[in-house]
């Protein structure tokens, strides 16, 4: 027997390899429209730099868009593509009809996405190098931080994509979870900057998590060892937690 | 029944306050062509899929290999076959990878997959397609691939839902062709169909379903010989005049059926009561005898036609 889930994984790197060429333009496009306009552009307006621990706005800026990006990566892979699975084209189906089990499917789909997330952060990390963002090969130690920041999201989503039987349900859940995540969770500006009420609100926001992790392994400004325990728990904690209701879900939906 | 390659025992699901499947008996032996017959609704699917080991039982027994499908799916699994209702096909990918990833789930070796898919997909006559997208196939097309992908593990069972429900004549023909083959190869094939012309192609025996539960079982033949006369006279009055026949036709026949657009009557010598129904100066538009169906099987257990 293989490990469980890698049967699934090889199913996805089979599409991947038919359906890739039309995701690279916009995983290369992304990080290069995003660093020049913000980073670039943007932060030659931003002339303070003490907020930032004393770099540049495009370095403190570019750890936080990849914690983004990769959330946003990870939630959009556990969304349309898992209910054509279960709902439109029914491989999902297809495939527990065969010694698969649900929780096969679950772990696979983890699996699938970490090579997913490690393709978009890696590309968004050259990136990067080429925009002068990426200070030191310690840096690098971004790529796991970045790609365990999105798997915090894909998996608690791929629970909740399973339970879902309208894809109406997800254009909601972006603009109202997603989108103020993206703005409001450090990506842009520190959380201090928020109103005092609001600040500790962030702290519950798993994406903050992700980009401070991110942003001090990116720029080498290390934090209190109980700030990695943190951030750390509270994404492999998502992970987790993500997973084991995603073998319930799953089950519920497709052993009825 | 110890050999039976399908056992089961007062086999009951339930959904909430509906009950699909209401305590169904019955076994497959080995090589046999096995068919549950019955329309939309009939709980055939929800049998199917118990087989299939993807769905729980909500009480009775159930056999298959000899092993509990709640104790070992995947081991029973692993040993079947199985072609859905929807064909369920990756569209994403071609014909030769749908049977590549496929056999992949049986942990297969790619090696083995390649020469099977080769075998496969000649015999469900698609070879020429093996590098070609699903996406654009015909329903024909696509359901043979269904076919051939639930054979890729070399399945001692092969279940059949509804194999050629929206295909067209020709389409059916080829399936029906193909499974035939199978079941002299041996393959014990299971499949459910509301067709009657299906069921008497393929099956060497078939249950009867209707409301959850079974209603008849035997061969084509014995149902038909049990069930009803040997022919029909099907009698198509013009419109309005049906209504008004009430007495005109008692005593014709075995048996009268009125359906909505035409009358039945039920008799060993079809031609000698349609010259009855001449003798007594009725008129009907057209006047057929034809051989008794499992079409008329059904209508007398359930009184009503299967396909509505």
């Amino acid at each position: 027997m293989a490990i469980a889930g890698v049967r699934h994984l090889e199913h996805q790197l089979f599409v991947y390899r038919r359906v890739w060429r039309g995701t690279a333009f916009s995983t290369i496009l992304s990080p290069i429209l995003f660093l020049s306009a913000m980073g670039v552009g943007l932060g030659s307006l931003v002339a303070s730099t003490a907020a930032f621990g004393g770099v540049s706005y495009l370095a403190f800026l570019a750890p936080g868009l990849l914690a983004a990006q990769a959330m946003q990566t990870s939630t959009l892979e556990s969304a349309w593509p898992l209910l054509a699975g279960f709902k439109w084209l029914k491989t999902f189906e297809a495939e527990i009809a065969t010694p698969q089990r649900p929780q096969d499917i679950v772990l696979g789909h983890l699996y699938w996405q970490i090579v997913r997330l490690g393709i978009v952060t890696g590309i968004f990390l050259i990136v990067m190098f080429f925009f002068g963002a990426l200070t030191s090969p310690l840096a690098l130690l971004m790529w796991p931080a970045a790609i365990l920041t999105g798997l915090a999201f894909g998996m608690p989503m791929a629970a909740w994509t399973a339970t879902q039987q309208r894809e109406s349900s997800f254009p909601i859940l972006f603009r109202l979870v997603i989108t103020p995540l993206f703005l409001f969770s450090g990506t842009f500006f520190p959380i201090d900057r928020l109103p005092a009420v609001i600040q500790p609100v962030a702290w519950f926001t798993p994406l903050f998590h992700g980009v401070a992790l991110t942003r001090a392994l990116g720029l080498g400004q290390p934090l209190e060892l109980w700030a990695y325990g943190v951030h750390l728990a509270v994404l492999v904690g998502l992970v987790v937690l993500g997973t084991l209701i995603a073998f319930r879900t799953f089950r519920n939906r497709l052993v009825v | 029944m110890t050999d039976a390659l399908i056992y089961a025992h007062g086999l009951t699901k339930r959904f909430g306050a509906l009950t699909a499947v209401d305590g169904i008996d019955f076994s497959v032996a080995p090589g046999e062509a096995f068919g549950f017959l019955g329309p939309n609704g009939a709980g055939k699917t929800s049998t199917m899929r118990m087989i299939g080991a993807v769905s729980p039982r909500t009480g009775g027994e159930l056999r298959v290999l000899g092993m509990d499908p709640e104790q070992n799916g995947p081991g029973i699994r692993s040993r079947l076959g199985v072609v859905p209702q929807q064909d369920t096909l990756d569209m994403e990918l071609t014909v030769g990878e749908n049977l590549l990833i496929y056999g992949r789930y049986f942990d297969l070796p790619y090696r083995d997959i390649r020469d099977r898919a080769t075998e496969l997909l000649e015999f469900v006559q698609l070879n020429e397609r093996r590098n070609d997208l699903v996406e654009p196939l015909s329903g024909g097309m696509k359901r043979r691939l269904t076919i051939a992908r639930g054979l890729i593990n070399e399945p001692e069972l092969l279940l059949l839902d509804e194999p050629t429900t929206g295909l067209d004549p020709q389409a059916r023909h080829l399936v029906w062709d193909r499974l035939y083959r199978l079941k002299q190869r041996g393959v014990t094939l299971v499949l459910t169909t509301h067709y009657m012309d299906e069921a008497e192609q393929l099956c060497d025996r078939l249950v009867v379903m209707d409301k959850a539960k079974i209603v008849a079982v035997g061969s084509p033949r014995q149902l038909i010989d049990e069930y009803v006369t040997r022919e029909v006279l099907e009698l198509r009055f013009p419109v309005g005049v049906q209504e008004t026949l009430d007495g005109k036709l008692d005593g014709l026949g075995e048996r009268i059926e009125r359906l909505p657009d035409r009358v039945l009557v039920y008799a060993s010598d079809g031609e000698a009561v349609a010259a009855t129904v001449h003798e007594r100066g009725l008129r009907p538009d057209t006047v057929l005898v034809r051989r008794s169906s499992l079409e008329d099987v059904f209508l007398r257990l359930t009184g009503r036609s299967l396909i509505e």
